[in-house]
């Protein structure tokens, strides 16, 4: 009764004119009860009055949604008021729910204030990203198995423990670690690679290794119930990276004998939530990915364009045929995606999907103090390559294998030429 | 007394039909209707001189093909003076996706401002208040930007937008990045989404045509299985592709992205080919088909 008398009181501009700061209030308006909005105590009164009947017809009515997604006259039926009296008051939930208005200006001025991208020390990706991995916003990482991009994250979480001074944000990592690849002998091996006059103190490299927390859920219900955890942690400590690594392990190991339709539907929530956590706390999120091979079948064009015929050679076939295996769904929600693929002998990271770069492609190899690029100059990739995932076939390894070899986390070949530490 | 004003005189004065125009007046209306150029001259051409106001274009593709680039490229040529040929309106920018960054918004707005002064330097000549609206920052203080996290939300903040362009009458164009977004991922009821996706449209077309700004709604691409094969197609479904008046499909064909022109009700289908520089949507031009750096 107390949140209705103050109800009345509570002017529409005020709602607007207010500056809300933090994204976490209008998400957080939007989840409120309808009691708790400051309506009208006589509209308010009675969406909690039909609460008990409203349940049983389409649930709970007291929550926003509810009240929008209804028709009027659903609405009008509903609650025995008249449909003016119905619009008012959807007007004023719309108004309530909807997020504060922002300038483009004023968001320009908010992010020029404070650092926002983490410098991932290869020149080359840094311009191509304009500054690094950037904050507030979801990057992936996709590749076949064993190309390097467990050892990119490694190098992301140490560079994100430096201290300021050294180039680095100074903070804690969370590291989820799905698939058991996160070696912290690797770890401190960078380290001393890379920074060899900061590691050379002792404490250092306890320190800096102690700042990074791996978690391994092993299920897709642990990693939901760790990232409800991540949430609070961030909060309360002083996180500055989270790495999900691999997030097809965790959402495709769960569902083999499902239906599809469930398969979607099991990522949607730790796909919204890690989007929605990226953007509320301004903090660089890092996800990995696996590929899967294609089907011949799904050589994708929209039916307007004429069909090409499908009298490719084989090998092309075999060497081109990997996707994602999150799926196009996956492709769309994320900010940054960078491909790591091998061809003609290199391995790239090839940036597919950037709102600030055009497609580059940049040349690497995996050293002891982690991943550095051949060339600063990235190669253009035009047209459909942006989006394919190249993958060595010399080594001749049948497609199925190799796709199934991510939790292999040493694999050796022995060939004609002697013995070739594949995977490590 | 003839025909023709004997016929105008039963309908336009009494209100007997009300809210009815005849297709005489929609034509001059029409005629005098500006456009907002999308920045390539040969995808102007195509959509008969710009995106149209007074009406909803959905503008669908693939991930990374520029969906977001356009929307953005819109927001900001939409703010073209009325001297130099444009509107001189604002833009609304709704991301349900976050996937607005301001600062390639600012470059883009750097980019066409370089390029008015370039091109129109000697209208600009007369008119004196110019210089201080040809500023980048003034451009994006232009743009109102919303940025939704929920399908609630999405639904509030169109409502909203009713009582939003009563106050700010400048408004010539929203945006809306992407109307999918929410819509793929919290709704299990599908029968309920195609009402409130239904809802909406209508809404957003109502605001189109009261307040003569354009709508533009971006969406993402699903598979479906035609007649034997996969083929790619915008999501939402069948019910849905009938909200829009006009669909512009965005792909790659070969190494260069294209514009194709999916349903319209006065243009005929075509194709054409635009590239994405460092100062935003422009031509593709035969000399310069490699994309540049920025």
């Amino acid at each position: 009764s107390k949140v209705l008398e103050e109800a009345g009181s509570l002017e529409p501009s005020d709602v607007k004119t207010k500056r809300q700061p933090a994204a976490a209030t209008a998400a957080a308006m939007s989840n409120k009860l309808i009691s708790e909005m400051g309506l009208p105590a006589s509209i308010a009164n009675v969406f909690a009055a039909r609460n008990g009947f409203s349940r049983c017809y389409c649930g709970l009515l007291p929550l926003p949604q509810d009240a929008l997604s209804l028709p009027e006259f659903d609405l009008v039926a509903l609650l025995g008021l008249d449909l003016d009296q119905v619009r008012s008051a959807v007007a004023r939930i719309s108004e309530i729910a909807c997020p504060p208005c922002r300038t483009a200006l004023s968001l320009l001025e908010d992010r020029a204030r404070s650092a926002c991208h983490l410098p991932t020390c290869l020149r080359g990706l840094d311009d191509a990203l304009r500054g690094g991995i950037p904050f507030g916003a979801l990057t992936e990482l996709v590749g076949p198995s064993g190309i390097g991009k467990t050892q990119f994250c490694l190098k992301l979480a140490l560079l994100a423990a430096l201290p300021t001074c050294y180039g680095g944000l100074n903070g804690r990592i969370i590291y989820m670690d799905t698939e058991s690849k996160f070696s912290s002998s690797r770890l401190i091996e960078i380290g001393k690679s890379s920074f060899p006059h900061i590691f050379q103190s002792e404490g250092m490299a306890q320190e800096m290794a102690g700042r990074i927390v791996v978690l391994r859920p092993l299920s897709l219900s642990e990693f939901t119930e760790s990232l409800q955890q991540i949430k609070l942690m961030i909060l309360q400590h002083d996180v500055k990276l989270l790495i999900v690594d691999s997030m097809a392990a965790i959402l495709l190991g769960e569902n083999e004998r499902s239906t599809t339709v469930q398969k979607q539907h099991s990522w949607r929530w730790p796909l919204s939530f890690l989007k929605s956590l990226a953007e509320f706390s301004q903090i660089p999120i890092v996800v990995t990915n696996q590929v899967r091979s294609q089907n011949n079948d799904e050589v994708f064009h929209y039916s307007f364009q004429a069909q090409k015929n499908d009298t490719g050679k084989t090998s092309e076939r075999l060497e081109s045929h990997l996707t994602a295996a999150l799926g196009i769904q996956w492709a769309h929600a994320v900010t940054i995606r960078l491909i790591f693929e091998a061809h003609s002998g290199q391995r790239f990271i090839k940036v597919s999907k950037s709102p600030t770069s055009p497609a580059v492609a940049f040349p690497f190899v995996v050293e002891s103090s982690g991943i550095s690029l051949l060339s600063h100059d990235g190669l253009e990739v035009m047209g459909a390559e942006i989006c394919t995932i190249h993958c060595q076939d010399d080594l001749k390894i049948g497609m199925a294998l190799l796709c199934s070899m991510a939790p292999i986390s040493q694999l050796l070949t022995f060939s004609a030429e002697g013995l070739t530490i594949f995977k490590d | 007394m003839s025909e023709t004003s004997r016929f105008r005189s039963l309908e336009g004065g009494h209100g007997a039909l009300k809210g009815a125009q005849t297709a005489w007046d929609m034509l001059s209306e029409e005629q005098m209707q500006k456009h907002i150029t999308t920045g390539c001259e040969e995808l102007d051409a195509i959509l008969g001189g710009g995106i149209h106001c007074k009406e909803v274009t959905e503008v669908g593709g693939v991930p990374g093909i520029g969906k977001t680039q356009l929307g953005i490229q819109l927001a900001v040529n939409v703010q073209i003076p009325v001297e130099c040929g444009g509107l001189g309106g604002k833009a609304i920018y709704i991301d349900t996706e976050g996937s607005f960054m301001v600062e390639r918004a600012h470059q883009i707005a750097e980019g066409c401002i370089s390029d008015l002064l370039d091109n129109t330097a000697h209208r600009l000549k007369d008119f004196p208040a110019c210089p201080e609206i040809l500023q980048p920052n003034s451009f994006l203080a232009n743009i109102f930007y919303f940025r939704i996290c929920s399908y609630t939300e999405q639904i509030a903040t169109i409502n909203y937008l009713e009582k939003f362009l009563e106050e700010q009458k400048d408004v010539k164009i929203i945006v809306v990045d992407s109307i999918t977004f929410h819509f793929r991922q919290d709704f299990d009821d599908l029968a309920l989404r195609t009402r409130v996706l239904g809802g909406m449209s209508l809404k957003l077309m109502r605001f189109a045509k009261k307040y003569s700004l354009a709508v533009v709604l971006l969406n993402q691409v699903t598979t479906k299985f035609v007649e034997g094969s996969f083929h790619l197609t915008l999501a939402l479904g069948d019910t849905w592709s009938h909200a829009c008046t006009n669909r512009i499909i965005l792909y790659w064909n070969g190494n260069d992205r294209h514009a194709y022109i999916d349903k319209s009700p006065s243009l005929r289908s075509a194709t054409a080919p635009f590239l994405i520089t460092g100062k935003g949507i422009r031509n593709a031009t035969s000399h310069c088909k490699r994309v540049r750096m920025m």
